[in-house]
């Protein structure tokens, strides 16, 4: 089979935030084709926790974040479904005065920028949060934060996109990619070869590759945030939950189904797949049922872990290639991209488009990685990331 | 061999007990987990405690296979460890992780044989969470362990040799049984005749089971379609067409299954290669004639590689137990593989007979309404799952579950995840091979959250 | 009108358990499903319709009968042996 096909922008990864880029893309009027070497929405995006969280994120994430922050509520118009988008609040807990000193800190730090964080003290917090155990010296609760279904987010952008009239190549893995006269030049899939004006590389863990086609390796490692679901409860959690330095993190969906996370999970022997470890699964387990007494007696129904992009500094790649015109990143979420990704979408969208976009996003550049990187960026595992930490939250703050 | 870790049994069925059997007789010391408190499987399960019932009451004619599977597994006892009532629920690279009296123990293992042995295959259907419906399987599994009906007044509805087996039992039990609902048409059965040559006890037994339900009034209705369940807080009748008439009937009790499917999700997290198989209308795990996987040292025996029969297991146990043995290069009899080899392959093709006289009734799940519930634990409906596949273009059975959750509860896809193939394999015009299969996940069943964990080492003694 | 009916076992010994509160009987070699089902005729209700729901495979595969006890325990009712003592909710619609 041989097919050619000629477009305004070519994608690579169909994920949220390459969704989400077709989407408003097509909203502008240029054409477009998503392609997935899988299906899309089917790795990190549709597999992650599923925290809708702006809290704890660095203060250089927060325009961007605050900017998916209005898109969220908008879901059902945007894709036509809610993604079970639940603003339940956010509720960071703090275990030791030295915790509770982070937080202050860090509501002090971002307190310019909208997030209405609330301290709260270790009685209030007995009072309103009852249903949280052991030794919790206070948290900080960001009302505004949530959860969603991750499974239906990714998804539904994707079908949006294609309903917009983009063209959603699924099972098309990119094989080559190359600067061609004025645009980009891809063979895809068993035959296919597209040509594109502008090119866009949000493959995730698979996006080290094109980014290095084009001269411009980047350090990106792979993690595997592991999952536990209990059966469905009553009503347990009223706020989605996490914990200052990591530890756990949980969040209960409507249908009563409870979420926790706090473990990595390890990679098959076909390294694009994972599985959790029996170990770490039972730690997240015997940790929930330790936070929250109501889940005790509960049942384990699922276990699951995603193949998510890390970055030393665990901050994304975002933004213009610095070798190649018309070729922009957007990569390496480090486990934190499903808040801000429809919020990325954008962003890719304008800078297709205008070559600028109204948010900072210089902090991404991929720029920063030509330079030496600084030891001190890197752990052991070479993420950046530790295996507690909460999705969507390295805790990094300056 | 010293030092090696002792050869993991799943299942004390039929396959595993000869399995385990065949191991020790090798001079290994292997380990049968197993979740019932008692071995013999399904086809073999004994009651909790004893009753005034003969074990030929309780298993028929297939008394003698059923107490010397027993025996045999008994006389095991001092060359083998066995954890009845453990639950194998994670698996990889060749560990196991297994819940037993509340906690987690681990288990490294050193060869596997897998007998993970079947449950029924279902449908959905109108009605079929009403309390009073229960599987074919379990209509036994209540009469024979348990000495209890399912009904006073029990009709039995579907497809497979299952159907009119527990509708005699139940008959000879002294229930009244209503009737015997056949998906297939009655020209079905002639195919039975092929079996004479093969089996022909069994094919007389299956007529004697079929002609003394008719003598003692037993209404049998072949070809039967559309059937429905009805009833408010638990089942009060059965409706169905046949040849384009509705008929109804009073019961009180169900049992409903169509034929047979494989638990393969342990075969899954071992890492086995997985091919459709077009007579089982299921991807099972690969296996050669002698039960080896595409996995090294792991072993596939039993229904639970694909469906064979009671007596095909206990052969396939043993053979995948020699298998074992030739690869660790231990004494093992070829002659003796041969024969069980010769065996397997005749009940083979008496499975292509059973296959031709019970059908499975695919178009029933080209039929579902869209108010049925598919999913029956996370009640999901036939036509919310339609909806998905069309809002997410959906042609891919993992990417069904994730954004419509069939399949995502309790069971785990055990119940639904045959017809949710069937229908968005109807639904996008594609075949059902074509969908795929749904991924197995850790825990293989529900654990407790609260869960201890007991590393251990276990060092085979040998 | 209860969901089973005994035909064997009758005379067994009683094992004495409560159900909704109410005092009730089974038989030595009784599963707690068995218990429950030849005195009423569901374990449970769904978490999502609050229908009622009575197990289906008997043999662990379902995932349909898992009950509740006072104290909160969860148990798969076909797969485990009636124990004297047992206080089981059929009507808490969830495990908490």
């Amino acid at each position: 089979m041989s097919a050619r096909l000629d477009v305004d922008v070519a994608i690579i990864g169909g994920g949220l935030v390459g969704a989400s880029a077709a989407l408003a893309l097509r909203g502008m009027g240029l054409s477009v084709a998503l392609l997935d070497k899988g299906f899309c929405g089917a790795q990190a995006s549709g597999v992650n926790y599923g925290g809708v969280r702006r809290q704890g994120r660095p203060r250089e994430q927060l325009p961007l974040s605050q900017r998916a922050h209005a898109i969220w509520p908008r879901l059902a118009s945007l894709i036509g479904i809610d993604g079970e988008f639940l603003r339940s609040g956010h509720l960071k807990l703090a275990r030791g005065e030295a915790d509770m000193a982070a937080l202050e800190a860090y509501a002090a730090t971002v307190s310019d920028q909208g997030l209405d964080l609330e301290l709260i003290g270790h009685n209030d917090l007995r009072e309103r949060f009852a249903w949280i155990e052991g030794d919790i010296t206070g948290a900080s609760l960001c009302a505004g934060d949530g959860h969603a279904n991750p499974r239906l987010v990714a998804a539904g952008f994707a079908s949006a996109a294609r309903r917009a009239g983009t063209h959603v190549l699924e099972n098309t893995p990119v094989t080559g990619a190359t600067r061609n006269g004025a645009g980009f030049a891809l063979e895809a899939g068993e035959g296919l070869t597209l040509r594109a004006g502008a090119l866009i590389n949000s493959a995730g863990a698979w996006a080290g590759p094109f980014a290095a086609a084009f001269g411009e390796p980047v350090p990106l490692s792979r993690i595997y945030p592991s999952m536990i679901v209990t059966e469905p409860l009553a009503p347990i959690m009223t706020v989605n939950t996490g914990m200052e330095g990591g530890g756990v993190y949980a969040r209960q969906v409507e249908r009563g189904n409870c979420v926790v996370g706090g473990e990595r999970g390890l990679p098959l022997a076909d390294i694009d797949l994972s599985r959790p470890t029996g170990d770490g699964a039972l730690a997240i387990m015997n940790k929930a049922a330790e936070l929250f007494p109501a889940m005790r007696h509960a049942q384990a129904i699922r276990f699951w872990t995603g193949t998510e992009a890390a970055m030393p500094d665990r901050n994304p790649v975002i933004g213009p290639s610095g070798t190649t015109p018309g070729l922009f990143h957007a990569f390496g979420f480090t486990g934190a991209g499903f808040q801000i990704a429809p919020g990325v979408g954008e962003v890719l969208a304008e800078l297709v488009r205008d070559g600028a976009t109204t948010t900072p996003i210089e902090a991404f550049s991929i720029g920063r990685f030509s330079k030496p990187p600084s030891t001190s960026d890197r752990t052991a595992d070479g993420s950046g990331a530790d295996r507690f930490s909460e999705p969507q939250n390295r805790g990094v703050f300056t | 061999m010293n030092g090696r870790a002792q050869p993991l049994v799943v299942g004390a069925g039929s396959a595993g007990i000869r399995a385990a059997q065949a191991l020790v007789a090798a001079g290994l010391r292997p380990l049968v987990v197993d979740e019932a408190p008692s071995c013999g499987g399904q086809i073999y399960r004994q009651r909790l405690v004893p009753d005034e019932r003969s074990e030929t009451a309780l298993y028929g004619s297939e008394a003698g296979k059923a107490r010397a599977l027993h025996r045999d597994f008994a006389a095991l006892a001092g060359d083998l460890d066995y954890w009845p009532q453990a639950l194998l629920w994670n698996l990889r690279d060749g560990v196991a992780d297994i819940a037993v009296a509340g906690e987690s123990r681990r288990v490294a293992y050193d060869g596997l044989i897998l007998a993970t042995g079947a449950t029924d295959r279902i449908l959905p259907l109108p009605g079929w969470t009403l309390p009073g419906v229960f599987t074919l399987g379990g209509a036994q599994v209540a009469l024979k362990a348990q000495g209890c009906a399912i009904g006073s007044r029990v009709v039995f509805v579907g497809t497979g040799p299952l159907l009119y087996l527990v509708a005699w039992q139940y008959m000879k039990a002294g229930v009244a049984v209503a009737a015997v609902l056949d998906a297939a048409p009655f020209s079905a059965k002639f195919a039975m005749l092929r079996g004479l040559m093969l089996f022909p006890a069994v094919v007389a037994r299956g007529m004697r089971f079929v002609a003394e339900l008719r003598l003692r009034g037993v209404a049998i209705h072949s070809g039967v379609d559309n059937v429905r369940f009805e009833g408010g807080d638990a089942v009060s009748g059965v409706a169905w067409t046949q040849a384009g008439r509705t008929h109804r009937l009073a019961c009180d009790g169900v049992g409903y299954g169509l034929a047979l499917r494989s638990e393969t999700q342990a075969a899954d997290l071992a890492g086995c290669a997985f091919r459709f198989d077009e007579r089982d209308r299921a991807w099972l795990p690969q296996r050669d004639a002698a039960g080896r996987s595409s996995v090294r040292h792991v072993y596939l025996a039993g229904d639970g590689a694909g469906i064979a029969g009671a007596d095909a297991a206990e052969r396939a146990g043993e053979r995948a137990a020699l298998a074992l043995c030739e690869d660790r290069h231990l004494p093992y009899s070829p002659e003796r593989a041969a024969v069980l080899d010769v065996e397997r392959a005749r009940i083979d093709r008496f499975r292509d007979v059973l296959e031709a006289a019970f059908p499975y009734p695919t178009h029933w799940a080209a039929g579902l309404a869209d108010d049925t519930l598919l999913c029956r634990c996370e009640e999901i409906r036939t036509g919310e799952a339609r909806d998905a596949i069309d809002r997410f273009d959906i042609v891919e059975i993992n990417r069904l579950k994730a954004v419509s959750r069939v399949g995502m509860g309790r069971c785990q896809g055990r119940i639904c995840a045959g017809a949710a193939a069937e229908l968005l394999a109807v639904q996008t015009g594609r075949s059902l091979d074509s969908v795929g299969r749904l991924r197995a996940q850790a825990p293989l069943k529900p654990v407790p959250l609260v869960l201890t964990p007991a590393p251990r080492e276990t060092e085979a003694a040998e | 009108m209860p969901l089973l009916h005994r035909i064997a076992r009758k005379g067994h010994t009683t094992v004495a358990f409560t159900l909704d509160g109410e005092p009730r009987e089974g038989r030595a070699g009784d599963t707690l499903l068995t218990a429950i089902l030849s005195q009423a005729k569901a374990v449970r209700v769904s978490e999502f319709s609050g229908q009622p729901r009575a197990g289906f495979c008997q043999m662990g595969a379902c995932q349909d009968c898992w009950v509740t006890l006072a104290d909160g325990a969860r148990l798969r009712a076909c797969t485990t042996p009636l124990a004297a003592g047992m206080s089981i909710v059929t009507r808490a619609g969830s495990a908490a």
